[in-house]
């Protein structure tokens, strides 16, 4: 820092070019403002260079702002870089702000001092505040120094893997400026865009497709493996990313699809513009075109018909540029049937601010020449009013023109007339042009088109006058048949009209077909003699032209009309003119013996001359992409990307598909957020319930705990870190956490003594979520309500102890796989045991107060249950139900049986509004509805989980399924098995229990096992089967033991199976409440005897 | 994207340059102003000029010019569509956003647009999110920051709707009154010709709301007609799918202002036209014309309509005006050749007309065509569509709101062609 003081002086009064400084100071000098940011009462920047010195920050704060404010105004402030690049460590936010953006703008011109802030920068991309990393990332990268291009080439590299990401946005924006600081590290930096192309978070999403955009467009290849996810984002990204991706997205269809058009494309582009019959044809065909079958080879790729389906919802969005992106994707890529779903949006854009109602306009005005059917109805929002800027009412005018059909084109004509009258005159001159347009166009119309601008020539306004004529003469020179009287009356205006460009017209068209006026046409050359020296020069040709066309055709009467006015023509004062007349009289009026070319006169004046096309000026507009700047110019603007021709064979459609299970060690810091959304709620709903359990609160503390995780950003690490440790499989390291959680509950359960049933069992919950989460991680981030799908643990909390010791054991061994000794797993295999093992212990280390370890160790059994009919296809009038009892924990309330409805219509027609009607139930039964199913499309069926609280009885739960239409009454009865929730216990216990529940609360009788079924997995999983309840450690072989509490009263329920030699088995069940007891042991021996 | 942005007055002063590239100097503006003086009015002038080495994207808007300078291919809707944000934050940031209020916090202005773009791509242009960054000026927090020495206007952290799902609201937001008001505002576009015959008529429907709920609340709004709006444009905090499934809008609203929705009822509903002209209206040459106007109620569902102004711009032959109306008042701008009168409120009982003569130049030919009236009327308490709001319902919050929705129509863009 001792050497600042010399950098000051040098760069501070000698280098600073001296033209700068008078510009400076004149600025000063002249600018009349009186707010304190253009006065510049400062001398040379002294005193800011001082406050920048001082210690305190208010001061400097003062002195960035107003040196902010010179940049602001676009004055020289460079001078004061040394002293505004000392602050760039200053403490105060604000401070060190202004200090960037200083930087920034300087930096380039200052490079060697620049390269002061880099250590700074590079020591806050290690912050661990998210917004410091981010912004010195960006500070860093827009410093345009290229000395330091290795320097952002690593810092981005490394903002790639952060874990926010708002950083990785922020690299993402890095990319290309270092890309324009730097070209060759292009190709690192496309290993890097590939990187975040592969990020599922939305807010990354949109600027690496920016950056992409601006680094390699070329390379599409990029795209392939992650089309699919962009599509689907897509919705979900910020509206800028939106456009930038669609308009990606839109190249990237051209080239990976067939035309989805191909069966009739052609005879679209050729079509001639201004034959109205084949128009028409046309117009059918577009309407046709959605009944019309298509050639059976093209089928629209189901990756197309994505981008389609999922740019449709952007119609409705608030940005303009969305819309008008999604507009062109359909005009370029879909098929002409379903594009006009666009024209309703980009018509009420036509409400926006005027630039967007520009922009949009010329959109519409190309999309209108190709198809005219589908803003026709839109007719009217065109309609010009009277405080539209001029360019506007031009564009609405192209477009009026461009819809005129045979069957509208009597409102527009009606319409185009108010117009003519406009006090804008280049609008009332564009409006006759229209009209001839429409004339020329629609052939029905010409006749009375013609007469009405002939009309119009009798108008008082002149240049409504000259417009006509010019468009009658064009429409004229297009018309085969004669127009005679029109001519005729044209001649009799000469009298009248003044303005040149018309008379020239007039003149014109009486030359050429002066043979079908042969009377007048010499009159008029009478005259036009006698007035030639005073008209413009324009005219004076137009005469000249007229005479030597009547000179051909009629030399007896005008040869010496002729040669009067050549010989005026001769001594003219304009040079052209007498140019004109020496040329002409050497061709008509030869002096000596005709020459060869005096021989073909006719033909070179007379020959037939090509009628001038009347066509839309946005006509080769459509060689641009719409929406782009390109066609906005019509020109090609620098970095446009041509739109490419549909490929005749649609590349390889294989490269998009995606391994549906992504290997998680390749990407440990790029989760999806989603996922991480997903996870988290798992994870803080087992947190929530830990809490509670802790501390005996009940359900209120859940929303608390839940908001507050997910507003915490640090939860966003936690979650990663969860991820992060989920991928390894499974480890000692991870079990040794666990371990000590468990002391812990050991102590804290030894005070608290017994607990509540009902905190266990939400978290046996959590134990059961996790494995799934780790199982099929895809699936749940696609269902984003948590489903329950398997039957939870259930223990008893009373003895603890034991569990413990288990657990422990389980965890020293679990390296070695040598899970099968446990006999207690021993219907399951290895890997389901170990997944959920894992995934506990994660549950464990996130949530450091947790409490209840203990439980997990039963962990889900696979049971298929048994699916039963709710409504059959008949009585439901082609709606059917089935349900079964999912064992799982309801949603609603612990004491409710989840039951999954499975409902299929196999109707012809779409069933809407199902719901559950009126409940007919017993006391104390409640039942939770299945949200209404707004409708059920046919052939279709879909699931919904419903929870019903039986209350410990075999009651059945009547109630209504209402459709729109029709009411059903249904029941459902759960078999007493289901009343059962998994109760977890140890042998030890289950005997100390059994011996309670003995008498009258034990049902026991004599089994007869088949042969075959006499192992013990069989028999296992057929009381599973019935009961759901779960299998109890047993040390004696040839004993079953198992444990489950009712639902709704949490009585205990004990079964036990003794097999005998001889393929006889004793059963026993133990239940204080008798009913359920023998109910469930006539169940289980049906069971077991089958 | 986007290079520089220059804002000009209308006195031809570029008072404010931004660049987020390399800088562009601003000499380039000089291309603007060669097509400013070729176009007749401000808003005449071409919103795209095209240089040879860079693109100017302009709009006008609050007597000021925002010019965006562009270098490469970018979809020219999406500049524009970026100013008007940008100058919608100014607003709402101060309260207005005239030359003079941007000079007064050029500051807060340029920090703003620092923290905008990124390499000229939009990086944070939610409200919600850029309050948090950079507080909006207050003369309160001016205060306590004085007297507590406090001088920083920018928060330190990442506001969290950056990264949350709901990146328009922020968190931690807290009102001792809960309240929430919903205004729909619709306009009336019309051309009626000649004979009162309607040529167009076209509803442009708002819901604008202003929300200060505590918490993250969860709004749900029904309709008794949705069905009405077909023609739609959501903020993106409604969720879209439970609009197609159900006609519910289902939301969680930033925090403040914002425009809910907007909709359009197209030409092929009818919509009833509440006012309607009697006019006779001619010029003579030499002698004065004749000014004849009525205003009356046609539909009106016996709402008052108020705030009725009429305007008419006379041709430039047009000397001068003597009027007399029966309400109101009027001026004529001898410059402009306006007529403006300001009728008030439309009493049922009294039809307010307004007559006299019409002076033309001499030696001035007779115009051609008489000019097209415009109205601007306000009818409080009626939705012209008859959309109306059913309720409102809020979930995730335990406190009960005060709840508000206002009718207001209004006169968009509604001529009188005579």
């Amino acid at each position: 820092m001792a050497g600042n003081g010399g950098f000051q002086a040098s760069s501070g009064y000698n280098d600073r070019p001296p033209s700068s400084t008078g510009s400076g100071e004149a600025d000063v000098g002249v600018d009349p403002a009186t707010s304190s940011f253009f006065n510049n009462e400062f001398k040379r920047h002294e005193d800011l260079k001082m406050m920048l010195d001082s210690n305190k920050d208010s001061q400097k704060l003062d002195a960035m702002k107003r040196i902010i404010g010179m940049v602001a105004k676009g004055k020289d402030a460079s001078d004061l870089f040394p002293a505004v690049v000392k602050n760039v460590v200053s403490k105060n936010l604000e401070v060190k702000k202004l200090v960037y953006v200083y930087l920034t703008r300087y930096a380039e011109e200052q490079q060697d001092l620049a390269l002061l802030s880099i250590s700074t920068f590079q020591r806050a991309l290690k912050d661990p505040n998210q917004l410091i990393r981010a912004s010195a990332l960006r500070v860093l990268s827009s410093i345009r120094v290229q000395m330091i291009a290795p320097i952002m080439m690593l810092a981005i590299k490394e903002a790639v893997m952060d874990m926010s990401p708002y950083v990785r946005k922020t690299a993402a924006h890095g990319i290309p400026k270092l890309y324009s600081i730097d070209p060759e590290q292009k190709d690192q930096l496309v290993e890097v865009i590939e990187k975040l192309l592969a990020d599922k978070t939305t807010l990354v999403a949109g600027s690496a497709i920016q950056a992409f955009e601006e680094v390699c467009p070329e390379r599409i290849d990029l795209i392939h493996k992650n089309y699919r996810k962009l599509c689907n984002l897509l919705v979900d990204v910020e509206e800028w990313g939106q456009i930038v991706i669609i308009n990606m997205l839109t190249r990237y269809v051209r080239s990976q699809f067939i035309n989805p058009n191909s069966d009739d494309v052609g005879e679209e582009v050729e079509k001639p513009f201004y034959e109205s019959e084949k128009d028409d044809d046309d117009d059918d065909n577009d309407d046709d075109g959605d009944s019309k079958p298509k050639p059976k080879q093209y089928m629209m790729d189901a990756d197309h018909r994505l981008i389609l389906r999922q740019c449709k919802p952007l119609l409705n969005s608030r940005n303009a540029a969305v819309v008008m992106a999604v507009a062109q994707l359909y005009h370029h890529c879909a098929p002409r049937s379903e594009v006009g779903i666009v024209a309703k949006s980009l018509i009420r854009l036509l409400r926006s601010h005027s630039e967007v109602q520009y922009v949009v306009l010329s959109n519409i005005a190309t999309m209108s020449i190709k198809q005219k059917g589908m803003f026709e109805p839109f007719l009217k929002s065109f309609y010009v009013r009277s405080h539209d800027a001029t360019h506007i009412k031009l564009l609405k005018l192209e477009i009026l023109t461009n819809l005129a059909t045979e069957t509208n084109i009597a409102t527009i004509l009606r319409e185009l007339q108010t117009y003519v009258t406009s006090s804008d005159k280049e609008f009332a001159a564009a409006t006759i042009q229209a009209i001839g347009r429409c004339a020329s166009n629609i052939s029905e119309v010409t006749d009375s088109c013609l007469n009405g601008l002939v009309l119009l020539m009798s108008n008082r306004d002149e240049s409504v006058v000259a417009e006509s004529v010019v468009v009658i003469k064009k429409l004229l020179q297009m018309q085969s048949s004669t127009h005679k009287d029109i001519i005729i009356h044209m001649a009799k205006m000469v009298d009248n009209i003044t303005v040149p460009m018309a008379r020239a017209s007039i003149l014109w068209l009486i030359g050429e077909y002066s043979d079908r006026v042969p009377k007048i046409a010499p009159d008029v050359l009478r005259k036009m003699a006698k007035t030639f020296i005073q008209e413009e020069d324009i005219v004076k040709l137009q005469i000249l032209n007229l005479g030597v066309k009547l000179m051909i055709t009629n030399s007896k009467q005008t040869k010496l009309l002729c040669q009067y006015v050549f010989n005026l023509a001769k001594y003219d004062q304009n040079y052209d003119i007498r140019d004109r007349s020496r040329f002409l009289r050497a061709l008509v009026l030869p002096t000596g013996e005709k020459g060869p070319l005096a021989k073909h006169a006719k033909k070179i004046f007379l020959s037939t001359k090509p009628a001038p096309v009347l066509e839309s000026r946005f006509k080769d507009r459509d060689q641009y992409q719409l929406g782009t700047l390109s066609h906005m110019i019509n020109m090609r603007a620098t970095g446009y990307q041509q739109l490419m021709e549909w490929p005749e064979v649609a590349p390889d459609p294989t490269v998009r598909n995606v391994e549906v299970v992504m290997p998680w060690s390749e990407k440990p810091l790029l989760d999806s957020k989603k996922q991480k959304k997903t996870e988290k709620s798992f994870y803080s709903s087992s947190e929530s319930s830990s809490v509670a359990d802790s501390s005996d609160d009940d359900d209120d503390s859940d929303d608390e705990t839940d908001s507050a995780d997910t507003d915490e950003s640090d939860s966003e690490e936690d979650s990663s870190a969860n991820s992060n440790a989920e991928e390894s499989d499974s480890s000692i390291e991870l079990k040794k956490p666990k371990v000590k959680k468990v002391e812990k509950i050991e102590v804290k359960k030894d005070d608290s003594g017994t607990e509540s049933d009902d905190d266990d069992s939400s978290d046996d919950d959590d134990s059961s979520d996790d494995d799934d989460s780790s199982e099929t991680e895809e699936e749940i981030v696609k269902k984003k309500s948590p489903e329950k799908k398997k039957p939870p643990a259930k223990k008893s909390a009373t003895k603890p102890s034991q569990d413990l010791d288990l657990l422990l054991d389980f965890g020293s061994e679990g390296t070695s796989g040598g899970v099968t000794s446990q006999p207690v797993q021993s219907t399951m295999g290895v890997n389901d045991l170990l997944t959920p093992m894992s995934a506990l212990d994660l549950d464990i280390e996130t949530n450091k107060n947790t409490t209840t370890a203990n439980s997990q160790m039963f962990a889900s059994v696979q049971v298929e249950t048994k699916s039963y009919e709710l409504l059959n296809k008949m009585s439901g009038d082609g709606l059917s139900i089935k349900y079964k009892f999912t064992r799982t924990i309801s949603i609603f309330s612990p004491k409710m049986v989840s039951i999954e409805l499975v409902l299929t219509n196999s109707n012809d027609k779409t069933l809407s509004g199902i719901k559950v009607g009126a409940k007919k139930i017993q006391p104390g039964m409640e039942i939770q509805d299945f949200p209404e199913i707004a409708a059920l499309a046919s052939k279709n069926s879909t699931t919904v989980l419903m929870s019903v609280n039986f209350n410990d009885t075999t009651q059945p739960a009547s109630f209504e399924i209402c459709t729109d239409d029709r009411k059903f009454n249904v029941s459902i009865t759960a078999p007493v098995g289901e009343l059962l929730q998994p109760n977890n216990m140890l042998e030890k216990e289950f005997i100390k229990e059994q011996g309670k529940l003995s008498g009258m609360a034990e049902n026991s009788t004599k089994v007869k096992l088949d042969e075959d079924s006499a192992d013990m997995k069989s028999i296992v999983s057929k009381v599973l089967m019935v009961a759901n309840v779960v299998q109890v450690t047993s040390s004696e072989t040839g004993i079953f033991r198992f444990s489950a509490v009712t639902l709704a009263t949490s009585t205990l329920v004990l079964v036990s199976v003794a097999v005998k030699e001889n393929g006889d088995a004793k059963l026993t069940v133990n239940c204080e409440k008798m009913v359920i007891g023998a109910m469930l042991m006539k169940d289980v021996k049906k069971s077991l005897e089958s | 994207m986007i290079h520089s942005l220059f804002i000009i007055n209308n006195t031809g002063d570029v008072f404010m340059e931004k660049h987020w590239k390399s800088v562009i100097h601003k000499s380039i503006c000089d291309y603007f102003f060669e097509a400013q003086t070729k176009a007749g009015s401000a808003e005449d002038v071409p919103p795209i000029i095209a240089t040879p080495h860079h693109y100017l994207i302009n709009i006008y808007r609050n007597q000021l010019y925002y010019v965006a300078v562009v270098t490469t291919e970018v979809p020219p809707l999406f500049v524009i569509e970026f100013l008007h944000r940008v100058v919608d934050i100014f607003e709402d940031y101060f309260q207005g956003c005239g030359e003079s209020i941007l000079k007064e916090y050029y500051v807060i202005v340029y920090e703003l647009l620092d923290e905008m773009l990124d390499n000229g791509f939009p990086l944070a242009m939610e409200s919600n999110i850029l309050k948090e960054l950079i507080k909006p000026p207050n003369f309160l927090r001016t205060i306590t920051d004085t007297i507590t020495g406090k001088t920083t206007g920018v928060g330190a952290t990442l506001p969290t709707g950056q990264l949350s799902n709901v990146p328009w609201r922020r968190t931690g937001v807290k009102y001792t009154n809960n309240e929430a008001y919903f205004d729909v505002i619709e306009e009336i576009d019309a051309i009626i010709d000649k004979s009162g015959s309607t040529v167009i008529a076209e509803v442009q429907g708002y819901i604008d709301c202003l929300v200060k709920l505590s918490g993250m609340p969860d709004l749900t709004l029904t309709f008794i007609n949705p069905r009405l709006l077909d023609d739609i444009s959501f903020h993106p905090c409604i969720r879209f799918k439970r609009w197609e499934s159900e006609k519910v809008l289902s939301f969680v609203p930033p925090d403040g202002n914002f425009r809910l929705l907007s909709y359009h009822i197209g030409a092929n509903n009818m919509v009833a036209i509440p006012v309607y002209l009697k006019h006779n209206i001619f010029y003579r040459e030499g002698t004065a014309g004749r000014f004849d106007v009525s205003v009356l109620a046609k539909s009106t569902m016996g709402k008052t309509v108020e705030n009725l102004v009429l305007e008419c711009p006379f041709p430039k032959s047009v000397l001068n005006v003597t009027l007399t109306p029966n309400q109101g008042k009027y001026s004529f701008d001898p410059t402009t050749k306006v007529m403006s009168w300001d009728v008030g409120r439309l009493d049922p009982t009294k039809t307010p007309n307004i007559k006299g003569t019409i002076n033309l130049q001499t030696g001035c030919p007779v115009p051609e065509s008489n000019p097209t009236i415009s109205l601007q009327f306000t009818i409080s308490t009626l939705a012209l569509s008859g959309i109306k709001v059913n309720r409102l319902d809020m979930y995730g919050e335990k406190y009960k709101p005060f709840k508000g929705v206002k009718y207001i129509t209004k006169a968009g863009k509604f001529q009188i062609r005579t």
